[in-house]
């Protein structure tokens, strides 16, 4: 055993790369129990995490039945239509149950807690979006470089 | 597990410095722990909030989640960051005599 002691985390940086239920609410639930600790925490979708910020989208995010070994089903199972969508209820019942909010109502709360959310530049001018259509807690599209400077002494996460 | 001194009374504390008997608790104790948390008066809306969970605790065993605390108390988020900075549910549960919430939300 050593007998150095470790300085507590002050901040995080977490990046949302993924678009599935399962692939967005790690880092929010991450990025909302920095906050409950008193870390700062700062949050940036990239690629189709940025579904979890897109207005008209963020109230549609499914589980991903398909290409995901932790559903424990064969692919073709998975395919099948309504699958995917039968599978993101059953979740979300059981997630209501120990408290995690629907996706809208997370961001607003991780943001009214304080944490900052960006959107990734490269990836919005790759989907030709714009800041409008995105949810309003989304403070600015921020590029790679930017991302770094926020990041200053943070640890960052990538999900 | 230790005992301290708070306000002139002796009581158990457990390794993160709460309460470990939520009976020990008064309100001369909340405000003391709260000074000692860096909160140098209690409002009104403070009040609240720690009663609330006390109550919670009580029913269930734990203190409520962040979300049930803003939407069973009437104390929106942020306001719940600026009465309780720096984590407002561990200080909460702190100054209201009660355990480290286990809960993740």
């Amino acid at each position: 055993m050593s007998d150095i002691i470790y300085e507590p985390l002050k901040k995080v940086s977490i990046i949302v790369s993924r678009g599935s239920l399962d692939g967005i609410y790690p880092g929010l639930i991450m990025a909302n129990g920095a906050r409950m600790e008193g870390i700062e925490a700062t949050l940036f979708f990239t690629f189709f995490g940025l579904d979890a910020i897109i207005n008209k989208r963020m109230d549609k995010i499914k589980v991903a039945t398909v290409g995901n070994p932790g559903m424990h089903m064969p692919t073709f199972l998975g395919a099948i239509p309504g699958m995917s969508a039968f599978t993101t209820g059953m979740m979300k019942k059981e997630m209501e149950k120990i408290d995690i909010p629907p996706i809208r109502e997370f961001i607003e709360m991780v943001n009214d807690a304080g944490a900052e959310l960006y959107a990734c530049k490269a990836s919005v001018d790759m989907f030709h979006l714009k800041k409008d259509d995105f949810c309003p807690q989304v403070k600015d599209i921020i590029s790679v470089g930017k991302f770094y400077e926020l990041s200053a002494g943070a640890q960052i996460i990538f999900t | 597990m230790s005992t301290t001194e708070i306000a002139g009374k002796t009581v158990e504390i457990d390794a993160d410095g709460h309460l470990v008997n939520m009976n020990d608790w008064d309100e001369n104790l909340a405000s003391e722990i709260a000074k000692l948390e860096g909160i140098s008066r209690l409002t009104e809306r403070h009040w609240l909030v720690i009663n609330f969970m006390r109550q919670v605790f009580k029913e269930k065993g734990d203190a409520p989640s962040i979300r049930r605390l803003t939407k069973e108390s009437g104390v929106p988020t942020k306001e719940l960051y600026e009465l309780f900075p720096m984590g407002p549910a561990k200080k909460a549960a702190k100054i209201a005599g009660l355990p480290k919430p286990k809960g993740c939300i």
